[in-house]
């Protein structure tokens, strides 16, 4: 173990520690942030929803975006996966259907830090599988 | 640090590995590996997380669930439903007690909404024996920025500035204690942290030195920068084994990265800490009896002055300061004396750490800012009264506190507040207490502690403690007169106008304070004869109601003494002189015959 010889090198390893303990930070102040929640029930995975949250929390991580990915259960939305829903401080809540790596990458550029609005949001009067019963 | 996608917080603190949490980690890893999920789920053994009555927790990041009562084997549910498919174990999720709805996110619970964690920020939140967790969070950034950019007198101006006081018990300004030792010269000076605890019922500075021990050793360096000290030692009583591993694995670490020793971050600044352990006597947390045992003396107190920062272990001035002190200290420097000037009331700021307890829903370790109410911390963190009773008193401060009532509820608690209403701060034990508890059986539980834990030193604390206790229970025993009473009051000035230290001092508290607030109480122990509480055996009469008794001899065969007579299918009697009050009649009889008054 190498010692700490200056306040320099402590600032250094802070910086470097620092990625690993995010999660845990962010989760500390959930309001603040962009949530987004991919569902990663048993259809979702099938439908590639893990490589997506890789996507997401790689881009998020490196670009620093002030967002945290949290895994849902099945929305109900089974016909659309991956789906995803985001959650942007003080507006509605917005469902993604269909989503792929490209798309990720898109919610994120254009969505959460531009606010556009992009194709693929399921309209909240479609009728999850549930409700179809 | 590697980057997972999900972080387990499982609590390893001294409550929840009473009830496996070591296993649940074990498991937990283990489901992890078995489930291939190995770079996604990291399991972090934590300090405590407070929420001690539904231990042990588990807490999944970063969506904030917190399972309750987790056992062993809950664990491979939990792996293959949160953390593969995403879908929350229902069944282990907190209830909400009044909307009986399943919390899913613990921001969400009562128990935190109202509470604002400074000494225990990183309780719960990382992994204690690991030195780099503390870094990431900013750790020895405080000391790294005082010993690179502000002078010793600077810093303890901070301290000042951040109207500091310490939460050992006195509340002392801290600032104007560091810079008392600091102006003592001398060849060698002493930082202390006086982890004794003493209290019965309180564990805050030991959650805080198994949660987050490192925070002590930073605070501790800072004192010694300021005092100007190099040597720092940490008094800590041996019935705390998992906080003094804890400390030593810090401790290690810290001089692993060279943030112990000498030339600390390149400065010329040099100092470690050393562990000194007790045997668990209440009265060597009192600071210059905590010093003699230290020295290897008998735990016994001297008279104040000289006071410990004149001339304190091995006659050398030296800075005495409790754990929860010392534990906001980093957080002042980092984010500034004014941000926690800010917080608390006129004359307390900041924080302070309780340890709820007693008859109330959420027990367990709670940090709220001063000038809470105690109706929000009992009621709202608390969750209220258990199994829906009546509130009848809580006491504060320990043996050294008294007892609060009704009226107080909506007193915002800090320092001052509390000694005007008779009680103290204490260092934090907060008990409960509803109408089944009677508050003369409760000014003689503290008293029995008193007369166990008194050194004998002082003739008002040996001799007077025992005499107040004697007469606590000769009322219990409903033997009392009216006089008693008045000789109960009167002795327990004199005790504390004539003890030696703050034991003697502050011990007849319980007594005073609950002769003033219940006073009927107490009369109606010595003149009807009556234990409204029903607590007291002795006063307790037990009768068959004849309408009732089927004359089943259940109780009969259940009394121990014999005191119960009568033949089958015939109501029977109690023979009031025979009974012992035990009530075994009273559990076994199916008919509610059994009168008790
Ligand atoms: C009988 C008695 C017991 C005490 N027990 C403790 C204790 O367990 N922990 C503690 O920090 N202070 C205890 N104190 C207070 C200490 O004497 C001292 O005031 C305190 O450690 C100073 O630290 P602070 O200024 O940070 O509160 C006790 C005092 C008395 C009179």
């Amino acid at each position: 173990m190498n010692k700490i010889k200056s306040l320099d090198d402590l600032r250094k390893m802070k910086q470097s520690l620092e990625h690993g303990m995010n999660i845990r930070e962010k989760s500390n102040s959930p309001e603040s942030l962009v949530q987004i929640r991919v569902a990663m029930a048993t259809c979702g995975i099938a439908a590639g929803a893990r490589t997506i949250m890789n996507t997401l929390i790689e881009k998020i991580e490196k670009e620093k975006i002030p967002a945290v990915v949290t895994q849902g259960g099945c929305m109900g939305y089974c016909y659309a996966e991956p789906t995803l829903e985001v959650r942007v401080p003080g507006k509605d809540p917005v469902v993604f259907g269909n989503v792929d790596t490209q798309v990720a990458i898109d919610i994120l550029d254009k969505y959460v830090l531009n606010g556009e609005l992009l194709d693929g949001i399921i309209p909240t009067n479609y009728l999850t599988i549930n409700e179809q019963k | 640090m590697a980057q997972y996608k999900m972080h387990l917080l499982v609590c390893a603190g001294t409550g929840c590995r009473a009830s496996q949490s070591d296993e649940i980690i074990v498991n937990l890893k283990e489901e992890i590996k078995k489930q291939g999920l190995e770079s996604d789920a990291q399991v972090v053994a934590t300090g405590c997380f407070g929420f001690c009555e539904k231990g042990p927790i588990v807490k999944i990041l970063p969506d904030n669930t917190f399972y309750t009562q987790v056992k062993p084997e809950d664990c491979a549910e939990i792996i293959s439903e949160h953390v593969l498919k995403g879908r929350r174990v229902n069944r282990l999720l907190y209830e909400d007690p009044e909307t009986l709805k399943h919390i899913e996110d613990s921001k969400h619970m009562g128990f935190y909404q109202k509470q604002l964690r400074i000494s225990l920020r990183n309780c719960g939140f990382i992994d204690p024996e690991n030195i780099d967790e503390y870094i990431a969070r900013d750790g020895y950034a405080a000391i790294g920025k005082i010993l690179t950019e502000m002078t010793q007198s600077e810093a303890i101006d901070e301290i000042k500035k951040s109207g500091l006081r310490g939460r050992g018990g006195g509340g002392f300004p801290t600032g104007l204690k560091w810079e008392i030792a600091s102006k003592n010269k001398a060849d060698q000076k002493y930082v202390v942290c006086n982890a004794d605890e003493g209290d019965p019922g309180a564990f805050m500075d030991r959650s805080i030195l198994e949660g987050d021990p490192h925070s002590i050793i930073e605070a501790m360096a800072i004192c010694g920068y300021c005092i100007g000290a190099s040597k720092g030692l940490v008094y800590i009583r041996a019935e705390y084994p998992l906080a003094i591993k804890r400390l030593q694995i810090a401790i290690e670490q810290a001089r692993e990265y060279g943030l112990l020793g000498e030339a600390i971050l390149g400065t010329d600044f040099a100092f470690d800490i050393e562990l000194k352990f007790g045997a668990g006597a209440f009265v060597c947390g009192e600071e210059t009896a905590l010093i003699h045992s230290m020295e290897g003396h008998r735990g016994e107190p001297t008279v104040k002055p000289p006071f410990p920062a004149e001339k304190g272990y091995l006659g050398k001035p030296t800075n005495v300061n409790n754990v929860e002190t010392f534990a906001s200290v980093p957080a002042i420097f980092l984010k500034g004396a004014s941000w926690f000037a800010s917080i608390g009331t006129e004359k307390s700021k900041g924080t302070k750490v309780f340890a709820l307890a007693g008859k109330i829903n959420n027990v367990g370790l709670i940090e709220v800012p001063m000038g809470i109410t105690l109706r929000e911390v009992i009621f709202e963190i608390g969750g209220g009264i258990k199994n829906g009773k009546k509130f009848k008193a809580v006491q504060t401060g320990g043996p050294s506190g008294g007892c609060l009532t009704e009226k107080h509820l909506d007193t915002p608690i800090d320092f001052d507040n509390l000694l005007a209403a008779g009680s103290m701060m204490g260092s934090g034990g907060m008990i409960v207490m509803d109408e089944d508890d009677c508050m003369v059986s409760v000014a003689k539980f503290y008293l029995e502690f008193t007369v166990e834990e008194s050194c004998g030193k002082c003739a008002p604390c040996r001799i007077g403690n025992k005499r107040l206790h004697e007469i606590l229970e000769k009322i219990c025993a409903g033997k009392g007169t009216e006089d008693d009473l008045t000789y109960l009051g009167n002795l327990s000035l004199v005790i504390k106008d004539t003890s030696l230290c703050g034991l003697g001092q502050t011990s007849p508290n319980p007594v005073l304070s609950t002769l003033e607030h219940f006073h009927d109480e107490y009369l109606s122990h010595v003149r009807e004869r009556v234990c409204v509480a029903g607590m007291c055996k002795a006063l307790k009469l037990y009768t068959i109601i004849s309408d009732k008794c089927t004359g089943c001899t259940a109780c009969i065969r259940a009394c121990p003494v014999n005191a119960i007579t009568g033949e089958k299918r015939q109501p029977h009697v109690i023979d009031v002189d025979k009974c012992i009050r035990c009530g075994a009649c009273y559990d076994k009889c199916k008919f509610t015959a059994i009168h008790v008054q």
